[in-house]
């Protein structure tokens, strides 16, 4: 498979979202990869309202059998959540655990007035009933079982798409 | 000799004590506690990792800070609380401990907190559940006799690296009664395993254990020689409670000699900070002036002891 380029990714995501934008949307990251392309939409979008941040390590549907992996962030959302249009923002959509966790969390902090989903890719293979609203690009075949997509950051923070096979 | 406190893998399994515990399990456990403290400022206090466990805090001591801590930690991971006042309970009626336990276990127990007078009671209950191949439950030592009080030296570390950052740069001063003080050692465990150069204790000879020296400490009778530019100052509570025989004059000479007032913390750092693990005997080892001046930390301890119960907790049900 061809791996695209996370640049262009971006821009397409960007042009997605900005109509549905309001005085009011706030974005939220979900670590790690997600918080790095809201970090970047932040900037293109030109949002006013701060940006927030979700580690899902505590709301994991896995946690009894894996435990806590690396080194849990710190979840930061620096606006009122009640009320708001709030879009969650993650590298790569998959089984949807990882949405379902991030919902489960920003509820905890208040009752958003909506909440969109916005990936760079999505790889299919849904487990859960969710989809993303704004999507730069899906995968036309399932990966191989095992192997994970995910996004990287170099020193320099350039962003790239990585395959690796199990 | 198998840590008893580790799993095969070198995952934590119980909390029985900070000594010997190695500084990676004290690190990690001081690492998740950081985004723990950020749960008491959401609308709901609350995460799942915990959820349908079942936490016997079992106390055949007194106690209000730690019990009271132990139990929100317990309940914002939604784990369900079973709060037992063991002094009103069977074993004032002749029941062991052991048969206490067993009959907890027959209720669906999946972690003890325990707090017992006896030093190694803790321990007992972890071999017993081994013994028995009930494994998989968590004994979390909450206090037992002099010997340790993990989860209080753990948040101290905690305040410590909160307000210090560096432990390798400081230098701290325990102070007060050592020889009855499970605090005691298990801070200077903390201490010395995350690498603080220079822990000093101060007290006077009859409140020191004999071979005190030996946990790598450096020994002052005189406050003000041993307050001389230290970073943290720990007090420690005068423990009446334990105090057989008369190993002070009077509780006014003890304040007079040992006891923290502004003038003697003038000759530590500028900017060094007061701890005391509470609950604190005003105008016996510290004065309120400095119980409520600008350098103690003592209320952040309680706050910041919430997040670090709930990361031993969430660690222990992973393992």
């Amino acid at each position: 498979m061809t791996v695209p380029e996370v640049k262009q990714l971006l821009a397409t995501l960007a042009e997605q979202i900005r109509p549905q934008l309001t005085p009011e949307t706030a974005l939220v990251g979900i670590h790690t990869g997600g918080v790095w392309v809201a970090e970047r939409l932040h900037t293109l979008l030109g949002i006013s309202q701060p940006l927030g941040s979700i580690d899902v390590a505590f709301y994991r549907d896995d946690y009894n059998s894996r435990g806590l992996h690396g080194k849990p962030q710190r979840s930061g959302i620096p606006f009122d959540v009640a009320d708001r249009h709030i879009i969650l923002v993650d590298d790569v959509l998959y089984s949807g655990r990882t949405t379902r966790a991030a919902l489960n969390e920003l509820f905890d902090y208040g009752r958003p007035a909506r909440v969109d989903l916005a990936v760079l890719v999505d790889r299919g293979e849904r487990q859960l009933p969710i989809a993303a609203r704004f999507c730069a690009h899906t995968l036309a075949e399932p990966l191989p079982a095992g192997s994970k997509l995910s996004l990287r950051r170099d020193d320099h923070g350039n962003l790239s798409l990585e395959v690796k096979s199990a | 000799m198998l840590n008893p406190q580790l799993t095969k893998d070198g995952r934590l399994r119980h909390l029985l004590t900070l000594d010997g515990l190695p500084k990676a399990i004290l690190t990690e456990i001081l690492d998740i506690a950081a985004p723990f403290s950020e749960v008491a400022e959401r609308e709901v206090k609350k995460l799942p990792l915990l959820r349908g466990k079942s936490v016997f805090n079992v106390f055949f001591e007194n106690s209000t800070r730690t019990r009271t801590t132990f139990e929100i930690a317990a309940k914002r991971l939604s784990a369900d609380v079973i709060n037992l006042n063991v002094s009103t309970s069977s074993t004032s009626k002749g029941e062991t401990l052991l048969d206490t336990v067993d009959n907890l276990c027959a209720m669906g127990a999946d972690m003890f907190v325990m707090r017992h007078a006896s030093s190694g009671a803790p321990y007992l209950l972890a071999q017993h559940l081994r013994a028995t191949g009930r494994d998989h439950i968590s004994v979390v030592n909450a206090g037992d006799g002099r010997h340790a009080h993990p989860t209080q030296g753990l948040l101290d570390m905690y305040t410590i690296r909160h307000y210090k950052q560096d432990f390798t740069k400081l230098t701290v001063a325990i102070v007060g009664d050592v020889l009855h003080s499970r605090v005691a050692r298990s801070e200077i465990a903390a201490l010395t395993t995350l690498g603080v150069p220079e822990v000093r204790v101060i007290a006077p000879k009859t409140l020191l254990p004999t071979d005190v020296e030996r946990m790598g400490v450096r020994v002052f009778h005189d406050m003000k020689e041993g307050l001389k530019g230290v970073d943290v100052v720990m007090m420690l509570r005068l423990q009446n409670e334990r105090m057989s025989g008369a190993l002070l004059p009077s509780s006014g000479e003890y304040f007079k000699f040992y006891g923290l007032t502004e003038e003697k913390l003038a000759l530590a750092a500028k900017d060094a900070i007061v701890l005391h693990p509470g609950p604190m005997n005003r105008g016996v080892e510290i004065d309120s002036a400095v119980a409520d001046g600008v350098n103690a930390v003592i209320l952040p301890q309680v706050t910041f002891g919430i997040a670090v119960r709930m990361a031993v907790m969430s660690m222990l049900a992973a393992g």
